[in-house]
């Protein structure tokens, strides 16, 4: 390697022959150009960091930012090991790229089950520690001293004895011929020289700015040149197919260039987003509803009661529930419903794709990177290598943006977009609008579902215990497939099947009723039903047994030490005693349980309102998920997803009456508003252990501890069904008509 | 009696600070103007009915909801977008306690929630939290940020009033 | 449209026995009353600037807003089936295209004359939802004219969804003696001394726009009380207002320019947006009106007799809550925490409406000085939450969701009673059956 000094002139030549060469590599057809690396990108010493000689640090996430701050962590993991100046890095999202940016977890390249941290945080932390080694390498090799005595701190190198500093973007050219040391055998840091990781008072997030100032870019902001903006009139019923349409009034919109059908609909091509939405609005479509689905959710959720009465495969078992039950003092038995909810995220979905007959790129929000670009190849006929996908920021996903390439339960996004393309034919961009409506009426909600309940009592103990769970399942027929050999579905019945606490007699058992709603995964998953069933269930029989509900849990959680300790936080922070009516009128309750490695425990502090309306104005929060890298991101994420899940166990509902869904905008469906937010307090477990995740941890809890509150202000157990907000009579009396 | 062929006609207002013209459909919503025409992508389309307050925005100071809001009704006045709220020493104030507490999550209906804010606090230098809920429970946010909202409007009162009265 | 709730189910039985023996009396006497003169223009007619024929008929049909009863949303125009839900069951209204099997198109011109004026079609005798009881003060040719323009339609073949209505009330041999108790095959009477535009406006609001059908109250045999004319009545859930000009509690205080704009494009500013029903026939019938038309009934409204109805739905034009409070901050002492309704307004109405009831987009969202929230019943506030309200004016429109699935009836008591006391300085008298009853009244 050349160590020798190099001349002015021969250090310009290194440095622009590397971006010459960048930049010639580049496709330049229009659609596909791009802003091109700029002679600023120099030093890029693997597939997740690189810095310009402006300094600037720019991290490539495997993982889109939906706000649950997966670039600030990736960006954090990179930056401590790179000792990075902070305020100069920046994140992009990775491109689609399998063979780099796989979740090393699940072999795919995409974003879920709060696994970001988990999966990727060693392999960052050797990325950003690569790309110092390097520098260091550089300047020992530029100032002819040895590397052992180059200290790296804030963006900066230096070597005390000669004085010697310099910023990493001076170095990056040299530090690009450096040899790369091999990942794995670099030695990362100690927790205690932590400078950003676990970082106690807040560190900015990378992506604040941008979002404050109008400045960052989601799919609905994409503008490209010539392109078309389409949205697509969908059946009112699933399963609805085009009969025939008439666009006349459609075509006389000003700025509606063309409609057409297409493989998912009836697409409605225009020069303007807001011509897009009014021609539509003017299109007339008549439905073959032959094949559509058409019932009540009542009819659907008797079907499920039906149903729960036979035998269903089984999930998990231990002991001889039978027996147990032929002996018990005492049974107790409930049930518990839940609707169908839809995700909602702020930005609906939206989409830019350019089809120019041999290739793909697409703009979007696209969360499952490795399945879209897999579905996208298939239906245009190309191989993946071929189609590129651009991550943007999204507004919000919950769940949403996973795209499950589901075919039985129909076309969801990806498909949407290449049908608008494919429509209008190879060679002009589409950007596929999607409206609130849209979002609202579309499917893919959390599934319907219904959970029984039967425990055995021996003994003042719970001896048996046995789950029976109904409902649709998203995850058979799809990328998420995640049937158990029983022929359960684990994305039904995790946190029921695997319940923590302490009954030798157990059996959880499960039935897959298929339908035409597309159904999808909510925050959470399976918790956002298993969790209250279980929580709400093992709080009914502790409260007939007389026993504390803290206590009683601790008792039967002998062998779940972590939540063990998180619910003795919890309770001790929340003060603890009893949860019982205070004489101001609120009561407490509690939830405990795991869900993605992470033990999570609330307390909240409710009381009731006008109309029966509960009010929640405190939560408690201990969460344990390793090694808090962004400890405020953590709370962020804690506060937020307990608001979200109380905007749920509130008012979320999707009512189907005749196979038509009731609502259609947030005037009708509900969600949670600035007043209605609780104060949450987060207790961050302190742990050396491994990161696992939050992303999705505030949400499982929060809905049992309401409703158990709840039930100690005396509101009956047969109203404690969700959404726990909702009179029953607005819907009741409007179904009349 | 409906004038039919008013219905396009050359237009102009103010936005952030720069002289606009639209000769487009009158009856367009100001939020598709912004976004589609002039390229202000920072007001955002989250409802289209005026139930969340993600296309807010300030017409001669007031917060608007901009997708309700038809070029009509824009003749002679001024529009602020986020894009330039922040040459305003409220908004400034607002941006930069939004970024001090990380408020943002996923962002989207950021934009929209300073603007409301920043109009707050002209209204009322010192908000308490029942200001706060009756002046933005229009503004949803999915991430369920609202807390931090809170508290970051009260930073940047404080702010403000250390530094003087705001605009 | 018009059919007045509950009244009818109470009086019918007694109008079967008692009324047979009176009618068959009265009816002889008055079958042998004239009709009296047809109204000649400028007083009837299209305006004279209208010279083709269809487009006259045109102009008249709009006036007389044959197509809001007469289409079904999602149906095509004039093709009838749009539903009148009544407390004993359903009419469908008529398929008034020229298509020969299910519309009017075998009708000759004496039938089509007959059917308007007199309510009596080639098959049978009109429910009086059809509102020939005013449309019999028009002139032949104008009746004619519309007559044209229907025929210049597409014919649409639209079968007539049959009536389900309940006995007796499906028994139409009723209707004549209805018709001989409460109603006169009579033209306008044009009153020579009043001048030629009042006269022009009696025949648009009476004969054309048939305004007294909604606005007049009804007798207990559902006639028109012409005694206490365009006083107000309630309808189908809908309270149409006072428009004789009392000063208290009609429009008398209205300045020219607000009746104006009210009529021409449903909003007048300082004052009411015209919502449900009102706004169709703004929507439908008004905004199509010349100028002068639109004037003429301006100076009819004021000519008319004041009548003074129920002092406390005076209008209040500074109420304390909306006056008090600014663009995005209510009045001091709006407290979320316990007015619930105030709690409503903060998230689902101050986004269109504003606290101090301006209209935060629009005027026509503007609350305060409307008639509708000085209602203290809040009948038109309970309308407009539970189902919306639509306005279409030339390329301009508004809209308004419903919030009938979403919220309870304790919700709307709630944010109805909210809306009165803060836009109108009124204590709202609204109960959770009001609501419950109000669902069914789309």
């Amino acid at each position: 390697m050349n160590k020798a000094a190099l001349s002015p002139a021969r250090r310009r030549f290194l440095a622009t022959a590397p971006c010459l060469i960048v930049a010639t590599a580049l496709p330049c057809r229009s659609g596909f150009a791009r802003y091109a690396d700029s002679a600023t990108d120099r030093f890029a010493p693997n597939a997740f960091v690189r810095i310009g000689s402006d300094d600037s640090v720019t991290v490539i996430s495997k993982h889109i930012e939906f706000g649950q701050g997966a670039h600030t962590g990736m960006a954090t993991l990179v930056a401590e090991e790179l000792d990075a100046d902070w305020s100069t890095v920046r994140v992009e999202t990775a491109p689609a790229n399998q063979t780099l940016y796989a979740h090393l977890l699940y072999k795919w390249q995409g974003t879920g089950g709060s696994s970001a941290m988990a999966e990727a945080h060693e392999q960052m932390r050797r990325m950003g520690a690569m790309a110092r080694w390097m520098l260091v390498q550089a300047a020992a090799s530029h100032w002819r001293v040895p590397a052992s005595e180059i200290r790296t701190y804030d963006g900066a190198l230096t070597h005390a004895a000669t004085a010697r500093h310099a910023r990493y973007g001076q170095l990056a050219a040299l530090a690009a011929q450096m040899p790369a040391p091999k990942p794995s055998a670099l030695v990362l840091k100690r927790p205690d020289q932590f400078r950003l990781i676990g970082k106690t008072s807040a560190m900015l997030r990378v992506d604040s700015f941008a979002k404050c100032s109008g400045r960052a870019l989601f799919a609905i902001d994409v503008r490209e040149p010539d392109m078309l903006t389409v949205t697509i009139c969908k059946p009112p019923r699933f399963g609805g197919k085009v009969k025939s349409f008439d666009a006349t009034r459609a075509r006389e919109i000003p700025g509606v260039v063309d409609v057409r059908k297409v493989d998912t609909g009836v697409a409605i091509y225009a020069n303007s987003t807001w011509a897009a939405i009014r021609g539509r609005e003017h299109l007339d479509v008549q439905w073959d509803e032959s094949d559509a689905q058409s019932r009540d959710c009542q009819a659907i959720l008797e079907h499920f009661r039906q149903t729960a009465r036979g035998p269903g495969a089984i999930a998990a078992q231990r002991g001889d529930v039978r027996h147990a039950f032929a002996q018990a003092d005492k049974v107790i038995e409930t049930e518990y419903a839940f609707p169908y909810v839809a995700h909602a995220p702020m930005e609906p979905l939206c989409g830019y794709l350019f089809w120019d007959g041999s290739r793909v790129r697409a703009r979007y929000g696209c969360q499952m990177t490795t399945f879209d670009q897999r579905q996208l190849a298939r239906l245009f006929g190309l191989p993946p290598e071929r189609i590129e996908i651009e991550t943007t920021y999204a507004g919000g996903s919950f769940g949403r943006r996973i795209d499950l390439g589901n075919d039985v339960l129909g076309p969801d996004f990806a498909a949407d977009m290449a049908a608008a393309a494919r429509g209008i034919g190879p060679g002009r961009g589409v950007k596929l609008v999607s409206t609130r409506e849209d979002d609202i009426r579309g499917g893919w909600y959390r599934p319907m579902i219904l959970h029984r309940m039967r425990a055995a009592l021996v003994n003042g103990r719970v001896a048996a215990w046995h789950n029976t769970i109904v409902g649709h399942s998203f995850g058979v027929d799809s990328v998420l497939n995640a049937r158990l050999p029983s022929g359960a579905d684990a994305l039904m019945v995790e946190g029921a099947a695997n319940m923590l606490y302490d009954v030798p007699n157990f059996l959880c058992d499960a039935h897959i009723v298929q339908d035409r709603i597309p159904t999808s995964s909510l925050r959470s998953v399976a918790s956002t039903h298993t969790a209250f069933a279980v929580e709400r269930f093992i709080d009914e029989i502790l409260e007939s047994l007389g026993q504390d509900a803290v206590e009683g849990r601790l008792a039967l959680l002998q062998h779940a030490p972590k939540e063990a300790a998180v619910l003795r936080a919890v309770a001790q922070a929340a003060n603890w005693r009893g949860g019982t009516r205070t004489r101001d009128g609120r009561a407490m309750g509690v939830a405990v349980g795991r869900a993605f490695h992470t033990s999570v425990a609330q307390i909240a502090e409710v009381s009731i309102g006008e109309h029966g309306a509960p009010r929640v104005h405190k939560v408690w929060c201990a969460v344990d998920c390793g090694m808090a890298v962004n400890p405020d991101v953590i709370r962020a994420q804690i506060e937020g997803g307990t608001g979200y899940g109380l905007g749920v166990a509130l008012f979320g509902q999707i009512v189907l009456q005749d196979g038509r869904v009731v609502q259609s905008n947030f005037h009708d469906y509900r969600v949670l508003r600035h007043d209605e937010m609780p104060e949450v307090e987060v207790i961050v477990m302190p742990s050396q252990a491994a990161p696992t995740g939050v992303g999705e941890l505030g949400v499982p809890m929060i809905a049992p501890a309401v409703a158990s509150a709840l039930a100690r202000l005396g509101r009956p157990r047969e109203t404690l069904q969700l959404p726990l907000g909702v009179a029953p009579s607005a819907l009741a009396s409007s179904s009349t008509s | 009696m409906k004038s039919v062929d008013a219905s396009t006609d050359t237009l102009l207002f103010e936005v952030n600070g720069t002289p606009t013209r639209s000769t487009g459909d009158l009856q367009t919503p100001l939020l598709w103007f912004l976004r589609d025409d002039l390229g202000l992508t920072g007001t955002k389309f989250g409802c289209g009915i005026a139930m969340c307050g993600a296309c807010t925005v300030h017409l001669d100071g007031i917060a608007v909801r901009a997708c309700q809001l038809p070029l009509a009704g824009l003749a002679g006045k001024s529009v602020t977008t986020i894009e330039g709220v922040a040459r305003t020493r409220a908004g400034q104030a607002v941006q930069q306690a939004w970024v001090q507490l990380n408020v943002a999550q996923c962002g989207y209906c950021q934009s929209g929630q300073i603007m409301t804010a920043t109009a707050l606090l002209r209204e009322n230098q010192a908000p308490t939290d029942a200001d706060i809920d009756a002046a933005m429970n229009g503004n949803v946010c999915r991430c369920a940020t609202y807390r931090r909202i809170k508290a970051a409007i009260h930073v940047a009162a404080r702010a403000l009033s250390e530094a003087g009265t705001s605009e | 449209m018009t059919v007045h709730i509950g009244r009818l189910c109470r009086i019918v039985a007694r109008v079967l026995v008692v009324g047979a023996t009176l009618a068959i009396a009265l009816g002889t006497a008055l079958a042998l009353w004239p009709p009296g003169d047809e109204p000649a223009p400028p007083v009837s007619g299209a305006p004279a600037r209208i010279h083709d024929p269809i487009s006259r008929g045109a102009y008249l049909a709009r006036a007389a807003d044959c197509i809001a009863c007469h289409s079904a949303p999602g149906g095509k125009p004039l093709a009838g089936g749009l539903p009148f839900t009544l407390p004993f069951g359903t009419l469908y209204s008529t398929n008034i295209t020229p298509d020969k099997e299910t519309g009017i198109g075998s009708w000759s011109d004496d039938d089509f004359v007959r059917a308007v004026r007199e309510g009596v079609s080639p098959q049978h005798t009109l429910y009086p939802a059809m509102p020939y009881p005013s449309y019999t003060a028009l002139a032949r040719d104008d009746v004619l004219a519309i007559k044209a323009y229907l025929f210049s339609q597409q014919p649409v073949r639209a079968a007539r969804t049959p009536n389900a209505l309940a006995f007796p009330f499906n028994q139409r041999w009723v209707l004549p003696l209805w018709k001989l108790a409460f109603f006169r095959n009579r033209r306008m009477v044009i009153e020579e001394a009043a001048g030629v535009e009042r006269n022009r406006g009696a025949y648009l609001a009476n004969a054309l726009g048939h305004c007294g059908e909604c606005h007049t109250p009804r007798t207990v045999g559902y006639g028109l009380q012409d005694a206490r004319a365009l006083s107000g009545e309630t309808a189908q859930g809908w309270r149409a207002g006072n428009i004789t000009p009392d000063p208290w509690t009609g429009i008398g205080r209205w300045s020219d320019a607000q009746l104006t704009a009210y009529l021409s494009a449903g909003h007048a500013p300082g004052r009411s947006s015209a919502s449900g029903p009102m706004a169709e026939v703004i929507e439908h019938s008004l905004q199509y009106l010349d100028a002068d038309d639109i004037h003429a009934l301006v100076v009819y409204l004021r000519s008319v007799t004041p009548v003074q109805t129920d002092p406390r739905l005076m209008v209040e034009l500074k109420p304390q809550g909306a006056t008090r409070s600014y663009d995005l901050l209510p009045a001091r002492d709006t407290d979320l925490r316990t007015n619930s309704g105030a709690r409503l307004f903060s998230s689902d109405c101050a986004g269109c409406h504003a606290w101090n009831g301006n209209g935060r987009q629009i005027s026509y969202a503007s609350l305060t000085g409307s008639s509708s929230v000085n209602d203290i019943y809040g009948r038109n506030v309970v309308q407009v939450i539970l189902h919306g309200t639509r306005i279409r004016v030339g390329e301009a429109g508004a809209v308004m969701p419903g919030f009938a699935n979403r919220y309870s009836d304790a919700e709307v008591v709630a944010l109805t009673r909210f809306v009165l006391a803060h836009f109108g300085d009124k204590e709202g008298v609204v109960s959770e059956a009001d609501v419950r009853g109000q669902r069914s009244d789309k």
